[in-house]
């Protein structure tokens, strides 16, 4: 097979931080390229590197034979590349259509041919089996649509290669079945991807080769067909990982969080929970499945006081808190699924982010006793081994992964008593999926009261002592964790109705 | 405080309102299309009533210098340009605070007017005069009030079409909305957002520069220092009310033009109200919108999600 592109040498640096270490990276024509690293790896740098976001500081870059140099996205669309953001580049108050045409130049130019659009769509879809509202403002897409039309939006200018960074990390289990189909039947039509994942059971069955970035280098290019789990998970890491969590048995204690009838509208005005009770002991990790978009959200911001129900009943240590602000729960954690717009103050500095909500702990006379702080947050950071040059940096700069930990280190430091965390381990590497793992056990040995939302059935099984399943705002029914099966607990996420337990 | 009632109908008081509220409302509505424009690229421009008496004089001192009007408005336009060429140099290229850059051109162009307008005071010029347009100004009622102005209230109309096609049916049209709602997801696609923020900025100020002139050559038919007396502040709140949406700018425009020279009218024919409590009427009008349009944030009616915000490609959020 003939080579498309060639990364040689590519260096980036962001002020202390070498993102990329001299990579060098061949994508061949027509092949699904795995690109697999840890949180913070450096893959999405390099993928900028290669999209005209940054210009490198060294290296150069052969697409088709010819050097290039990409002076801005323009330069790389032009070219035939296509890419798909970690973080979704659209525009929310924009309907579908728009944001495909966006930028581009259609026959009836400077006129936005419609029709034209339509059909060429149409045919995409056909070919792809990519389906999508062309008038639905995107605001209204759930993110699996999001993604198609971010897709959509590279094939409609008929890329050769296409990029997707950690598409897989916001889709439910369906939706990346329907979306490794269509990569399939792209490089059946002579596209080439580069498809970046965390998740290697993913990279093994999709991808042609893989190619494994560590600390910003290349640690080697493999043959999918000819590696594993194991050798992937090594050369990720740098060491042998075990991969299998034990939970020790807990002894229960008291009843910490009861939600009784509870009802909740989300933000379009719609019933989104209703009528859930549940109750959750110390020490107990509850874990609820199901497909997100079922209520979840509205139910966890209800218990963190983000939202108001607007009927039933909250208690926390038998104390009602329904009416009480964030403010008011105190010994509740919270550990979002939206780790940016809710869980952190992107532009602030990684150690006011971590106390933000404890500044008060810090008063010295009048002032801040910042000398302390920072004492404090050099040793969370340490802890939670959140990656960052310094504790003054601003948490934007954080890679995915290390944003979770930083959220992690704030939440888990102020010893709750419950904890809410809401798909804690997406969009995280494998040694990251295992230490909040540990973490949420540890916690609930401590005798903390875990709500776990979590879409991944692994996760749910591996940590849950009893299972809820969420569907339409309602809970379809609750099993003891030795009693549940995969089984039953897809069934009820798909919409079966309550089987007795 | 007895108001005539039969006075007020017999002497056409309505007709005559109603006819003078499309004409005070052409400058407010040239300012707020432009205005619009840039905002839909994410430029907040809060100079316009810098640019507008910029406009006022310079259209007046074209008039005046060459006797022809039509030469002052295009003038005055190509002078609001220029500030606002300086005011996007701030903003995009150095992407400086852009509130402070805008209040500075206030003060500019206050200052500069000020200064080299004292010769034209109760100077003479030659204005633009209203058109009769044949047959329709002849029907009764409707004639009076819609067709007998001057082209530019046509043109004003014309425009705000324009605009509104500009913006939602080109693909320029969708690369200024994207500018100033997502700059990042534009650039990802290749749209130069840069130059995209200039052009819009740019084209406002023309517009903006328009509208001055108009005050000075069709509305007061004179030039006095500050003539333009706070209307671009005005047309500020006018492109808030108007939902960011060319369309609706026409009836904020002559609904607000209406209301200044209500106050003027209703004192003629004895109603003895303050003419600052209705000056402050538009205001509070808009002080009504705003708390709408932050009620109504998520819906289609909202500032553009990144009005104000410098562009600098890379930097994360
Ligand atoms: N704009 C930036 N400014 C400063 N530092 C940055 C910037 N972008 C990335 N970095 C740093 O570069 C390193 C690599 O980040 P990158 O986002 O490429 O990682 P990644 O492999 O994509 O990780 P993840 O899987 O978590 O998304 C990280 O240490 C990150 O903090
Ligand atoms: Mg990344």
């Amino acid at each position: 097979m003939e080579t498309l592109l060639e990364l040689r040498n590519i260096v980036k640096r962001f002020g202390d931080v070498i993102a990329n270490d001299h990579v060098n990276l061949e994508v061949r024509k027509g092949e699904i390229h795995g690109l697999l690293g840890e949180n913070g790896a450096g893959k999405t740098t390099l993928m900028n590197v290669l999209y005209g976001i940054y210009q490198p500081d060294e290296g150069e870059i052969i697409f088709e034979g010819k050097k290039v140099r990409f002076k801005s996205p323009k330069d790389a669309i032009s070219a035939g590349i296509g890419m798909v953001h970690q973080h979704f580049m659209l525009v929310p108050r924009m309907n579908v259509l728009q944001n495909l045409v966006l930028g581009y130049r259609t026959p009836s130019d400077p006129l936005v041919d419609v029709r034209w659009v339509e059909e060429k769509v149409r045919k995409l879809s056909r070919r792809y089996g990519i389906d999508i509202a062309l008038y639905e403002v995107v605001m209204n897409l759930s993110v699996g649509e999001e993604q198609r039309v971010e897709i959509l939006k590279a094939l409609f200018r008929d890329v050769k290669l296409l990029i997707l960074d950690e598409p897989t990390a916001v889709l439910t289990p369906k939706e990346v079945e329907t979306l490794f189909s269509a990569l399939k039947a792209m490089t059946k039509s002579g596209l080439t991807i580069i498809f970046i994942t965390h998740k290697l059971k993913e990279a093994l069955s999709v991808t042609d080769r893989i190619t494994v970035l560590r600390k910003g280098k290349n640690v080697g290019t493999v043959e999918t067909k000819k590696t594993n789990e194991r050798e992937l998970a090594r050369m990720m890491i740098g060491r042998e990982v075990v991969m299998d969590i034990q939970k020790p048995k807990i002894e229960f204690g008291s009843e910490i969080l009861k939600v009784q009838d509870l009802w909740v509208k989300d933000d379009r005005g719609q019933d989104a929970v209703k009528g859930v009770s549940f109750s959750i002991r110390s020490g107990e990790i509850f874990g609820v499945a199901g497909v997100s978009g079922n209520g979840q959200k509205e139910l966890e911001e209800a218990i963190a006081g983000l939202r108001k129900p607007f009927r039933g009943k909250i208690a926390l240590d038998g104390k009602d808190i329904t009416n009480l602000g964030v403010a008011g729960r105190k010994d509740i954690a919270y550990i979002p699924e939206d780790r940016i717009g809710v869980g952190l103050a992107p532009s602030l500095s990684v150690m006011e982010n971590l106390f933000m909500k404890d500044f008060k702990n810090f008063k010295k006379g009048l002032t801040l006793d910042f000398k302390s702080m920072e004492e404090e947050a050099r040793k969370l950071i340490e802890e939670f081994s959140v990656k960052t040059p310094s504790v003054h940096a601003p948490a934007s700069t954080l890679s995915g992964g290390n944003i979770q930990r930083l959220i992690l280190a704030r939440e888990f430091s102020r010893n709750p008593k419950v904890i809410i965390a809401s798909q804690p381990t997406r969009g995280l590497d494998v040694a990251g999926i295992d230490y909040v793992r540990r973490r949420l056990i540890e916690s609930a040995e401590k005798g903390c009261a875990v709500l776990l939302i979590s879409e991944d059935l692994d996760e749910i099984f591996q940590l849950s002592d009893r299972i809820a399943v969420m569907y339409e705002g309602e809970i379809r029914g609750i099993i003891p964790r030795e009693k549940a099966d995969y089984e039953t607990v897809g069934y009820l996420m798909a919409g079966g109705m309550e089987v007795a337990a | 405080m007895r108001v005539d009632v039969e006075a007020v109908i017999t002497s056409g008081f309505i007709i005559s309102l109603l006819a003078s509220s499309i004409r005070a409302g052409t400058p407010l509505l040239f300012a707020t299309l432009g205005e619009i424009v840039t905002e839909r690229s994410g430029i907040l421009n809060l100079g316009l009533e810098g640019i507008m008496i910029t406009g006022a004089f310079t259209g007046f001192a074209v008039s005046f210098l060459t006797g022809n009007p039509w030469l002052g408005i295009v003038l005055a336009g190509f002078a609001g340009m220029a500030l606002a060429f300086v005011h996007a140099f701030f903003s995009v290229t150095l992407k400086a605070n852009q509130s402070i850059t805008g209040l500075m051109l206030v003060l500019l162009g206050l200052g500069i007017t000020g200064f080299f307008g004292r010769d034209y005071i109760g100077q003479v010029a030659t204005y633009i005069d209203p058109i009769e347009i044949p047959v329709l100004s002849s029907i009764p009622v409707v004639g009076e009030i819609v067709f007998r102005h001057d082209p530019l209230v046509y043109l004003a109309l014309l425009l705000a079409f324009v605009i509104w096609f500009l913006l939602f049916r080109t693909r320029y049209g969708l690369e200024i909305i994207a500018s100033g709602e997502n700059p990042e997801a534009a650039d990802s696609l290749g749209v130069d957002v840069d130059r995209i923020r200039y052009l819009s900025t740019m084209l406002g100020g023309f517009l903006v520069g328009i509208g001055g002139a108009y005050l000075s050559l069709a509305y007061a038919k004179l030039w006095t220092e500050g003539m333009t007396a706070g209307r671009g502040w005005i047309c500020l709140a006018l492109v808030i009310f108007s939902g960011w949406m060319p369309q609706r700018a026409i009836l904020g425009a002559y609904l607000f033009g209406g209301l200044d020279v209500l106050s003027f009218k209703l004192q003629a024919v004895g109603f003895g109200v303050s003419y600052h409590l209705l000056a402050m009427v538009p205001y509070v009008v808009t002080i009504i919108f705003l708390l709408f349009s932050v009620i109504r944030k998520r819906e289609a009616f909202g500032a553009p999600a990144s009005l104000g915000l410098p562009y600098i490609r890379g930097k994360r959020y």
